[in-house]
């Protein structure tokens, strides 16, 4: 990987340094101008982000800090939106800066820039040490930070194909305007659709000896169609959201195929307006993995998360049910017994992929839900040795399951979900295996709303598409479901799974925590899955 | 230490003059006949997060960001970055113009605007530029120390900002405008883990925010709310305390938009066609307005494009009187452009809280909601949860707290539903804590409000 990832490097860099004329700078020369509001170095294994990196983390050890990392990053994205036969915006943003976390006496400190030059380090890493210093006059429990390897030397790049930013403008204009034309033709009123791209460079530094240099990729297209009704009385949407946002490249894109999608998209939307509204009630419900990862995200990987359980995201995210650790850890049953859910940051094409985290930590994946009982939450460095006296019983090491994450140089990195997925059942059932084993049932297509209380027990979800089955067979199409639950009753109510063939990823670009709201991306495997009796409401009210 | 001081205290943004020749030099670059606009903004950050009585994290960061949108005929594309160096502008300016060249034609094109008129901002505070990491720290302490003297555990989120924002283009147009904003929230929760309670703030201005004040509200209902019992779902009469009503009324004001609404697709869509302007949509009590120039609500004296702001008066006496129109959509239905500014001011009335209390023989109190997710955009219908203080009324007394109830309602339905309305003050409304648009609206009394389900959480 070093010698592809160097040359990609070295490419981009050229290719960087020639729109902005300064083709012919060596790289003496580039140092020079590293005074403030200084051209911008090129990142990666880029020795004046090395030095800088360094001067960073010397300032902070010489101002007082007993750990200090830094992080810089060059992010790029491009976003393309458009709304029938016209084009609302493209835009394309690039931003860079770098953000340094110091830990004086067992408090942190954050502080972030984004001007790229020695001075400009020096200060921040000073401004985050005396933040701490200002931090810690409150201090009651001293941050402790569980032990890591140091990686001297890393590199990792998203694996992709088709580097989203040299696709040109006019092929990616010409996709979505195509496939709103399908979406009209099938009897679409609107359709909005739009690409959006992301490239993070991203340097991570620290004080243990860690020096890491990643590039991560994330994809998404999306068409949205909607359908009114001829006397303006009615209208029902329909989004491509099993067509999930990935750590992937262009060729994302490519294998969505919305052109070929988009007329079916536009038959539902349409489909939907003479939908029966459903009769509330309970019903068991099969749930496609394109909607079933939101289910999954909100009441399995948010509760998990060991912040939360601690109280730390008391304010804005709110506590968990799965607390206190010492109570839940390997005790507390949270489903059926086909209920196995794992944590990772290495699943191709997911968007939580990566070769280390914002704090230098290789993840591994690691079992949180186990034949449905709850085993271990997802954690940083400083949360693990919380977790001490069970990891310790259970003979395993108190490590970091590498959950550490920033949105951006300007965000300080805290403990974000990985990847946090069903497991495939063992036996070999799909999608339709499901419907024909059920007898009066409602079978639920796409993410829709969905809303979950503070501690994560009472949920209520709507999805894209929905319909009515009666004896194995779908009979119908239903309108204004949606379905509430108490997280641990619903996922007891899990009787029937799909297998490996049914796996889908789903996933999410926006999920919000943390004070300042950060966004992370993050992917969610799973099969179609069955669960009884569940209480279904029905949402429509007449204006 | 001084010269440390000295950079944490002086919040960080770009002059009028500094804006000036960062435009200037932008435009330079422009090789496009057709125009081009720039717009720039920068801030300086700040915050502290507070948890389990303890500072937990913060972060100060100063952050500049420069966009270009350029026109080629009918065509635009738009770049930005975060660099200052004529390189990177050019280099902006350079990537803008080659999108725009490559886009299609934009058949609702509308050309930039000349230069225009404004109003000064009234939204900047130095006392909220001022507050540094040690200031933070101190607001924070005036919250854990109590809580934790009082055998609770309090966490909360102090957020301020202070920044410049500025808008030029090819045709002469530049507006320049500074504000700051801040937000300083609290909960409250009981060791057991039975109680919670919140407090809230937000302001342009730190000196309107009371910390001490605001952690001793959040104890009180953190002690009030312990053990909290079942009630059935189903219709209630609620005392809204004005945070709820702020996270309501929000969403009648991202609903205005309307094309959406002379398109079919809105509640503020008429059946048959058309909109609703004219029509009587809430109680003639309610009057919903933003105004940016209003010092409870202030905000940017001009918009994205350089439009000046005005007062927008959306709801007059029940009546909608007028909808969000961008340029385009004003042009073609021959009204004037909406630049609101996007702050929400609502009516009120004489009634106290206390007042709605006593007169209510069975009800319930809510402090405020929690994951509010749209179910329905034909009536404004969202589900969401009551969170941090939810109380049962029984003749006229609150008599316990009880558990959190998920609803899904309208504030469309809440408003055509109301008992009472009491004095509109400033709440922070925003799920995350942040500053947020600024809100000011009443306590409301209202009968019939929908609770489908019942939630175990605190």
């Amino acid at each position: 990987m070093g010698s592809s990832r160097r040359e990609f490097i070295r490419k981009t860099s050229v290719a960087t340094a020639a729109i902005a004329g300064l083709a012919a700078v060596p790289s003496a020369a580039r140092a020079a101008l590293l005074a403030p509001r200084a051209a911008s170095p090129s990142f990666g294994d880029d020795p004046d982000i090395e030095t800088l990196a360094h001067l960073a983390l010397d300032a902070a050890r010489s101002a007082g800090a007993g750990y200090a990392d830094v992080r810089f990053a060059r992010n790029r994205t491009q976003s393309l939106f458009t709304r029938e036969r016209r084009v609302q915006g493209l835009v394309d943003n690039q931003t860079q800066g770098f953000g340094v976390r110091a830990l004086v006496n067992g408090a942190w400190g954050f502080a972030a820039s984004r001007e790229l030059s020695r001075d400009e380090v020096a200060r921040v890493a000073r401004q985050a040490v005396q933040q701490a210093r200002a931090n810690a006059a409150t201090l009651v429990r001293p941050v402790v930070l569980a032990p890591a390897t140091p990686v001297p030397r890393g590199e990792w790049r998203t694996p992709i194909e088709i580097d989203p930013f040299a696709v040109s403008i006019e092929d990616k204009v010409g996709v979505l305007l195509a496939a709103n034309a399908e979406a009209l033709k099938a009897g679409a009123r609107f359709v909005n659709s739009s690409m959006f791209f992301l490239r993070e460079e991203k340097t991570f530094a620290s004080t243990d000896g860690s020096y890491i240099v990643q590039t991560i990729y994330r994809t998404q297209p999306r068409v949205t169609v909607t359908a009114v009704s001829k006397d303006q009385s009615d209208f029902q949407t329909r989004s491509s959201n099993e067509v999930p946002p990935m750590g992937r490249g262009y060729e994302h894109v490519r294998d969505a195929k919305l052109l070929e999608n988009a007329p079916r998209w536009a038959a539902e939307a349409v489909q939907k307006l003479s939908a029966k509204p459903v009769e509330v009630g309970r019903y068991d419900l099969v749930l496609h993995p394109s909607h079933l990862w939101l289910t999954i995200h909100e009441s399995v990987a948010h509760p998990t998360e060991l912040d939360r359980a601690l109280g730390f995201e008391a304010n804005y995210a709110g506590t968990s049910f799965v607390a206190p650790p010492e109570k839940v850890l390997g005790k507390l049953r949270y489903g059926s017994h086909l209920m196995n859910i794992r944590g990772d940051r290495e699943q191709p094409g997911s968007l939580s992929a990566v070769g280390w985290d914002d704090e230098g930590v290789k993840p591994e994946s690691f079992d949180i839900i186990r034949n449905g009982v709850f085993v271990d939450y997802q954690t940083t460095r400083e949360q693990a040795p919380y977790l001490t006296d069970y990891y310790k019983a259970s003979g395993r090491p108190v490590r970091s399951h590498g959950c550490s994450y920033a949105e951006s140089w300007s965000d300080v990195q805290f403990q974000r979900m990985p990847n946090v997925s069903l497991l495939p059942g063992e036996k070999d059932l799909g999608w339709d295996d499901l419907i024909a084993a059920t007898d009066r049932g409602i079978a639920i297509v796409g993410d829709g709303s969905f809303s979950i209380d503070q501690q994560r027990y009472n949920a209520q979800f709507g999805g894209q598409l929905f319909y009515e089955i009666r004896g194995g067979r779908i009979t119908g199409m239903l309108k204004d479901v949606a379905y509430q639950m108490r997280t641990p009753d619903f996922w007891g109510a899990l009787d029937m799974i799909g297998g490996q063939k049914s796996y889908h990823l789903g996933g999410a670009f926006n999920d919000a925590k943390g004070q300042p709201s950060q966004v992370n991306a993050v992917s969610h495997g799973c099969v179609p899955s069955r669960f009884r009796n569940i209480n279904v409401i029905n949402t429509g009210r007449k204006a | 230490m001084s010269d440390l001081r000295s950079l944490a205290q002086s919040a960080r943004y770009l002059s009028r003059e500094e804006c000036e020749a960062i435009a200037r030099r932008t435009l330079g670059f422009v090789t496009t006949p057709d125009g081009a606009r720039v717009n720039i903004s920068s801030a300086s950050q700040g915050n502290t997060r507070f948890a389990v009585n303890q500072v937990s994290t913060g972060g100060d960061s100063y952050d500049t960001s420069v966009t270009v949108t350029a026109h080629a005929g009918r065509r635009s594309g738009s770049s930005s970055t975060n660099q200052l160096d004529d390189e990177s502008l050019r280099q902006a300016v350079q990537t803008a113009e080659r999108i725009a060249r490559l886009a299609p034609e934009d058949p609702e094109f509308m050309p930039e605007l000349g230069p225009q008129q404004y109003q000064p901002g009234r939204n900047w505070s130095d006392a909220t530029a001022a507050l540094d990491p040690e200031g933070r720290a101190g607001a924070v302490r005036a919250i854990t120390t109590p809580a934790a003297s009082g055998q609770l555990v309090s966490t909360g989120f102090l957020d301020t900002r202070a920044g410049a924002s500025a808008v030029a283009n090819a045709n002469g147009l530049f507006a320049y405008t500074r504000g700051t904003a801040t937000a300083l929230t609290t909960t409250v929760r009981t060791p057991d883990g039975t109680g919670s309670g919140w407090a809230g703030a937000s302001h342009h201005d730190w000196s309107q925010i009371d910390p001490a004040a605001l952690g001793a509200r959040a104890a009180e209902k953190a002690r009030a709310s312990r053990n909290p019992v079942a009630i059935e779902p189903g219709r209630y009469t609620v005392v809204f305390e004005p945070t709820a009503v702020g996270n309501l009324i929000q969403f009648i004001g991202r609903a205005l938009n309307a094309r959406a609404a002379d398109e079919g697709r809105s509640f503020f869509s008429k059946p048959g066609g058309g909109n609703k302007i004219g029509s009587k949509v809430v109680d003639e009590r309610v009057t919903i307005v933003s105004d940016p120039f209003d010092p409870d609500v202030a905000g940017s004296p001009f918009d994205n494009e350089g439009l000046p702001a005005r007062r927008a008066v959306w709801i007059d006496r029940g009546v909608v009187t007028t909808l969000d129109y961008d340029r385009y959509w004003a042009q073609k239905q021959g009204v004037a452009p909406t630049a609101s500014g996007g702050s929400l001011k609502m009516s009120g009335g004489s009634s106290t809280t206390d007042e709605m209390i006593a007169s209510t023989p069975r009800g319930l109190l809510v402090t405020r909601f929690w994951y509010l997710r749209p179910v329905d955009q034909r009536t404004i219908l969202y589900t969401g949860l009551t969170r941090d203080g939810t109380f049962l009324i029984e003749n006229g007394k609150i008599t316990r707290a009880v558990k959190n109830l998920r609803f899904n309602d309208s504030p469309v339905f809440m408003l055509n539903n109301l008992e009472a309305l009491g004095t509109p003050v400033r709440v922070s409304a925003s799920e995350d804590g942040g500053p947020g648009q600024a809100i000011m609206v009443p306590p409301l009394k209202v009968r019939d409000f929908n609770f489908t389900s019942l939630s175990d959480a605190v």
